[in-house]
């Protein structure tokens, strides 16, 4: 674990894992040549694939190309037997483990909506708050008015002031999932990955969703990976197609739809 | 953080406090000032019962900060009991001085026993009260951050948790029946005299360990109400609840389980060093896999995730064993496994499920 960023955090005395960001390059996350073998199978082979600062993306292809696979990989979840995954120019995210990876600046929002059911809306989004989340500071943390108007102000962004008291497993699917892409917000990530938002969703939570994420656009860098294609056409401007764990193709939804060889692969399921 | 606003909310926690006041004022008075005639005298053997009930509260109450909160169901606990108990009864050993069998001024007598020539280096210090303390509360409480530390950074969780803590509390019983071990072996240690100069046999010696128990558990139940209504508390149902999504918002779920794990074994620790002064032997017999098992039980009768359920269940199950035992001791494990199967089946919030709202899930 540790690695390479924190043996050169000397350099950088006082600076956390999210400061050392480099993104010169205006590109935020490099995953390059990676392979995930799972028992001889290969879920990601050879994958490269690149997201600029701010931009929104979605990623799709058919069951088994590897999108969730990937986000694993980015996340700490899943170590690749080849390849590198960077953020930002400096901080390589193989040697992180998952709270590393989280404080460096990277949301996930999963595939099931994961919320902690027992607590309250608020605090759910008071324990994803950034912060120093040690043992000893977060027992000592209060919550200042800041941090309350930060509270309030995600409340609105997702929609839930009027549950903000409620316990998080009385949501419905739609709110929970809401509810996890206002945990993301909370921990003010550079990059949301975030997976199937809008499975089982209603047409109307759907249309809510896409505006969310949209309006996240340009302040943090989104990759959706979504199954749903009139959903992918509302919000994407770029879409990756990913097939048997490498990048198929890459460009603008009109693009890709006719794409021969992504016709071939959604036709030929 | 004062008193009252760790008590805010906390119904069942203030009637409990205020009971457990109650009966640290009335039953030293009890005791001590109404004669042995009237049938309000409170004999000496009830009021170290009491006092021995109280230390094992306070255990429950350790348990049920990881269990009910972390989601850590520990089957180990009792060896961190055991561990503060054996300070403690090093201490006390150490104060017998040459009043021992042998009448030797620098060894306990187990160690003349076995012709020992030296005190082992580890026995040192043992001589001092506030070193015993500490060692009672540190020694637990190192091990079980450690122990804790290597086991769930490699995220050993559910029952394969359960067992290896289960494994710990079965390995330091084979180690401590072992003589050379240096902990008086089989037989433990026993035969104390006196604790800071009080004769242990007098009642103003039990009243004193009565009231130190119940302050015991007062503070140790305050810290683990304050903990668990902090963000620390919050983020600790939540790794309950959803361990790898705390990870995920930038926890390290392994050093917070860990450092909770730790401070509940800390209490345990307390809680075995009030226990050895008032029932007057400690041996390896403690560290019995059985034990742990059975404090789980008391939790559980009392409900999860509660704290003061912790206290009703370990007090009610131990009157249980008290009367239960007396008349038919062999089938009181059996009496355990049924009120277990009972309570999972019928009671699963516990008897504090019965009326309280439960907080913090």
């Amino acid at each position: 674990m540790g690695g390479q960023v924190e043996r050169w955090q000397y350099l950088n005395p006082g600076k956390t894992l999210a400061e050392t960001l480099d993104i010169s390059h205006t590109t935020l996350l490099y995953v390059e040549g990676v392979t995930v073998s799972f028992d001889g199978f290969r879920a990601l082979n050879d994958l490269s694939f690149y997201v600029d600062v701010g931009e929104l993306r979605c990623v799709i292809g058919p069951n088994g190309a590897g999108k969730t696979t990937m986000m694993d990989v980015v996340t700490g979840k899943t170590r690749p037997d080849q390849g590198f995954v960077f953020f930002g120019q400096s901080i390589n995210l193989l040697e992180l483990d998952e709270p590393r990876i989280a404080q460096a600046g990277i949301g996930r929002k999963f595939q099931k909506p994961t919320v902690f059911e027992q607590h309250a809306v608020t605090e759910n989004l008071e324990l994803a708050m950034a912060g120093d989340k040690r043992v000893w500071p977060t027992f000592r943390a209060r919550l200042s008015g800041e941090q309350r108007d930060r509270i309030d102000e995600v409340l609105t962004i997702v929609g839930l002031t009027e549950q903000a008291r409620r316990p998080a497993g009385a949501l419905s699917h739609g709110q929970k999932q809401w509810l996890e892409i206002g945990m993301l917000l909370m921990q003010n990530p550079l990059l949301l990955l975030v997976d199937e938002p809008v499975a089982g969703m209603t047409h109307q939570e759907m249309d809510r969703t896409a505006e969310l994420l949209l309006s996240l656009e340009g302040k943090h860098s989104v990759v959706v990976v979504e199954h749903d294609m009139d959903f992918v056409r509302s919000i994407a401007k770029r879409v990756t197609v990913l097939h048997q764990g490498a990048v198929l193709a890459e460009g603008s939804m009109d693009e890709v739809q006719h794409d021969p060889r992504v016709v071939e692969v959604y036709l030929g399921e | 953080m004062s008193i009252a606003n760790a008590l805010r909310g906390d119904t069942g926690g203030q009637v409990m406090l205020s009971v457990l006041l109650v009966v640290t004022i009335l039953v030293p008075v009890l005791n001590l000032a109404v004669p042995e005639t009237s049938m309000w005298h409170v004999s000496t053997y009830t009021l170290t019962l009491l006092g021995k009930y109280l230390s094992f509260a306070l255990l429950a109450v350790a348990v049920d900060l990881v269990w009910g909160y972390l989601g850590i169901l520990s089957l180990g606990h009792g060896a961190f009991f055991a561990l503060g108990g054996y300070a403690m009864g090093m201490y006390l050993m150490r104060q017998v001085g040459d009043r021992g069998v042998y009448g030797n001024p620098d060894l306990p007598d187990f160690m003349v026993f076995l012709n020992w020539q030296e005190l082992p280096w580890f026995w040192h210090g043992f001589d001092l009260f506030w070193f015993a303390v500490l060692m009672a509360v540190l020694v637990p409480g190192v091990l079980a951050y450690l122990f804790g530390w290597l086991a769930f950074r490699s995220r050993v969780t559910g029952v394969y948790l359960s067992i290896i803590t289960q494994a710990l509390t079965y390995a330091l019983m084979l180690a401590f029946f072992r003589n050379e071990m240096g902990f008086g072996g089989n037989n433990g240690l026993t035969d104390f005299k006196d604790l800071l100069g009080f004769d242990l046999q007098s009642d103003v010696t039990r009243n004193g360990l009565f009231i130190a128990s119940a302050a015991a558990l007062a503070l140790g139940y305050l810290a683990c109400r304050i903990i668990v209504d902090s963000r620390l508390g919050r983020v600790a149902v939540a790794i309950r609840d959803a361990e790898s999504r705390t990870r995920f918002i930038g926890y390290r779920v392994e050093r917070i389980k860990a450092a909770i794990f730790g401070f509940s074994a800390m209490l345990a620790g307390l809680a075995g060093a009030l226990y050895v002064p008032q029932v007057g032997i400690i041996n390896p017999g403690e560290f019995s896999p059985l034990n742990s098992i059975e404090l789980v039980i008391w939790v559980a009768v009392g409900g999860r995730a509660t704290l003061y359920g912790a206290v009703v269940g370990a007090i009610l199950v131990n009157y249980g064993k008290t009367a239960f035992t007396g008349i038919f001791p062999e089938a009181w494990l059996f009496a355990l496994g049924a009120l277990f199967v009972l309570v999972t089946l019928f009671l699963p919030r516990g008897i504090a499920g019965l009326r309280l709202p439960r907080r913090a899930g």
